[in-house]
């Protein structure tokens, strides 16, 4: 069946609603589709209007990939990795081939994914939506940083060829940065070509550092030794009172050169290009929503503390370096079915004191989060609604309970007011009118948005819940 | 639609002066601004006052649309207007009239009317509220029912009838809506401390406006069919259904 109703929810597994769903791999009948969609708009009145969106795998935890009542297209079903150009090192790929495919399609020739997000299972249309980042946000900013051009489906039903620098279909680069960040509210992606990085092996050398304290936390990042590495990012405590609340374990490391990697590790230098990501188990979905409470939570905290530790030079793979969670699939299932939430904000450098603050307060909320990553962002890009710009990265993760609404509500109001701004991906619940605030560039992608798109086509429910048209 | 922490954007209520449909939505507002449409007669004298307790719960906007519970054919335009800024996330269907029960039964004329607004008009406002929660794949509807309407009785059978067949056509409703992402809430409270109430004796089990719309929320996040408030409730009823007509008929109540 390529069109089925079906109940959708994010990652975070809340806020369901129910969609018609279409998975096809031809592209042709994604247009007609989409041109249907926008035939029965153009004669109804903008209430009654239900849209389409695409969706990849949803690894977003909020509803950004879901449309109550309306068409979603299944993107993972378009999947064709169509060329792999390791002189150029470009990759032309469609929309729904996931970052976990093209990694290990590209590895061979020597191409790393540009930028990783704590997760491979994300489609390429998913990674330029949201704009996702990794842990080398400081040396290589934004996925979007990386795509050299793409086809985008848009609502009159022409699939217009976009580029950073600007194309025929889109002379100054405006439509092409509004998709980057535009939770694929201009368009469908069908297809991109991505700028890949050149790597001599697939493992890392990396380094790890325990601080103490936040202040030491703080400091350990202002120190100027962020630049010698190209990836970097922290676990860190906020459960624990001060003075261990905020205390990190921070691991950096760069891509190991086959130089490196012969020297530290000649086993692996046999085989450097080898895939080597290990999954150990699945979560099963059978766990009550209390498995996720303080103690666990504090269990948690202290064994990342003791396998983390410090080391130098440390040869790890790619599982071990960068995305620990992925040795566990499905690990959403252990909040229980009421469901969890990230909640991500980033606030400027300079606003040390007040990002303090902010993980004081949570401390002390009662709302306990175990896995807590923390990063200090390098400087954003064009894209009006891209998430990162120069500052404080903190990523939290709450179950569901009684109070959590007001607390964040409250959050909310204090990242507004340091300049701060929450992330897409992740947002799942806060208002339409705080959100607008946080991106200074919201009328002007609103502007691009409504022109390419002025009968309100792309459409989900997260667009209508923070009012994105 | 409700987010992530059951924060609602547009609550919706038939019955904008009802005591127990206001009690409900003050408590969605307790755990965030929304908008509020309140669905009533504008000429009410209790509309006022019913606007500014929304506004002080902490509603962004507050409308007000004319509604009249009798005038079924006005229903279609009621809901047009009520959709017209976007999706409804809950809409609570709390009118209703209770009156003196033993005039009532006596009375055609008032019986008729009684009838009317406590199961025709729900029925018209289930209808149409149904095709629009359908088309927008979430929400929920919540529909005030009574334990009157459980087992009817002797002493109020006038307004348990009506409570009945509303309870009967709510929960089926709902089971219609199934796979459609729209949900439907039955409110069964016992008696509960209100102005429509005041005259009446004060039965066992009779809980708060507070009460009602506490349980109410909780139940509409939670995604259930059908709730009591009191939580003796649900087995009183069981028992009230099994008890022989014979014996039911001598309960003092």
């Amino acid at each position: 069946m390529e069109l089925q109703t079906k109940s959708l929810t994010g990652w975070g597994r809340t806020a369901p609603s129910t969609a018609h769903v279409l998975s096809t791999p031809d592209v042709e009948k994604i247009i007609a589709a989409v041109a249907q969609v926008a035939d029965e708009n153009a004669d109804k009145p903008a209430h009654l209007r239900r849209g389409v969106i695409a969706r990849g795998l949803g690894r977003s935890y909020g509803d950004p990939a879901q449309n109550g009542g309306g068409l979603v297209i299944d993107m993972p079903a378009l999947n064709k990795i169509h060329s792999i150009d390791p002189d150029t090192a470009l990759v032309d790929v469609d929309g729904g081939v996931t970052l976990d495919q093209l990694m290990k399609a590209a590895l061979p020739y020597g191409l790393w994914v540009p930028v990783l997000p704590g997760t491979r299972q994300v489609t390429i249309g998913g990674a330029i939506g949201p704009d996702i980042h990794g842990k080398n946000h400081h040396s290589a900013g934004s996925f979007g940083d990386h795509v050299a051009s793409m086809e985008l489906l848009v609502a009159d039903g022409r699939v217009l060829h976009l580029e950073p620098e600007g194309s025929p279909d889109d002379p100054d680069g405006t439509l092409f940065w509004a998709t980057v960040g535009g939770m694929g509210l201009t368009g469908i992606i069908l297809r991109a070509q991505i700028r890949m990085t050149r790597t001599e092996t697939a493992y890392f050398i990396a380094d790890g550092d325990l601080t103490q304290t936040l202040d030491e936390t703080v400091e350990f990042h202002s120190d100027g030794s962020e630049h010698n590495y190209t990836y970097s990012s922290a676990w860190f405590d906020a459960i624990s009172p001060e003075p261990k609340l905020g205390r990190a374990a921070i691991s950096r490391g760069s891509l190991a050169t086959l130089d490196q990697l012969k020297e530290l590790a000649p086993k692996l230098a046999k085989d450097p290009l080898k895939f080597n990501a290990p999954q150990l188990v699945t979560v099963p979905d059978i766990f009550p929503s209390w498995t996720m409470n303080k103690l666990s939570m504090i269990a948690i905290g202290e064994l990342w503390w003791l396998k983390s530790g410090t080391y130098q030079n440390q040869v790890q793979n790619l599982t071990q370096f960068y995305q620990p969670l992925d040795l566990i699939g499905e690990w959403n299932r252990g909040y229980g079915k009421n469901g969890f939430l990230q909640y991500q904000f980033v606030v400027p450098t300079d606003a040390v004191e007040p990002f303090k603050e902010i993980i004081r307060d949570i401390q002390r909320s009662g709302h306990y989060s175990a896995l807590n990553v923390f990063k200090l962002f390098g400087p954003g890009n064009r894209a009006p609604l891209s998430y990162p710009m120069p500052g404080w990265n903190v990523c939290v993760d709450f179950p569901i309970k009684k109070g959590l609404n007001e607390f964040l509500d409250d959050l909310d109001r204090r990242v507004m007011e340091f300049g701060g701004r929450l992330y897409l991906a992740k947002e799942s619940r806060t208002s339409a009118e705080n959100f607008h605030q946080m991106y200074p560039g919201m009328e002007g992608w609103l502007k691009t948005r409504n022109e390419i798109d002025p009968t309100g086509v792309f459409a989900s429910d997260m667009s209508r819940r923070l009012e994105l048209h | 639609m409700l987010n992530a922490v059951g924060q609602a954007q547009n609550i919706l209520l038939f019955g904008g002066t009802s005591e127990i449909g206001l009690g409900i939505v003050s408590e969605f507002l307790r755990r965030g601004p929304a908008r509020v449409i309140l669905a009533a007669r504008e000429d009410s004298p209790r509309i006022d006052a019913a606007v500014e307790q929304v506004r002080a719960a902490g509603a962004t906007d507050v409308e007000v649309i004319d509604f009249d519970a009798t005038d079924f054919e006005s229903h279609p335009d009621v809901v047009d207007l009520a959709f017209s800024n976007g999706d409804v996330d809950v809409a609570i269907v709390a009118f209703g009239t209770l009156g003196d029960q033993e005039a009532l039964w006596q009375d055609q004329a008032a019986a008729v009317e009684s009838a009317q607004i406590n199961y025709t008009g729900p029925v018209s406002v289930g209808v149409l509220l149904g095709q629009r929660f359908r088309e927008q794949g979430h929400g929920t509807i919540v529909a005030l029912s009574s334990v009157a309407g459980v087992r009817v009785r002797r002493s109020n059978f006038v307004y348990g009838a009506s409570k009945a067949g509303l309870d009967g056509f709510y929960t089926q409703l709902g089971e219609a809506l199934r796979g459609s992402g729209a949900n439907v809430l039955v409110v069964r409270p016992g008696q509960v401390r209100t102005k429509m109430s005041a005259d009446v004796k004060e039965a066992p089990l009779t809980v708060d406006v507070d009460e009602v719309a506490k349980a109410t929320v909780e139940g509409v996040i939670k995604g259930r069919d059908i709730i009591f408030v009191h939580p003796a409730f649900e087995a009183v009823s069981a028992v009230f259904n099994v008890i022989p007509r014979q014996i039911f008929r001598r309960l003092p109540f």
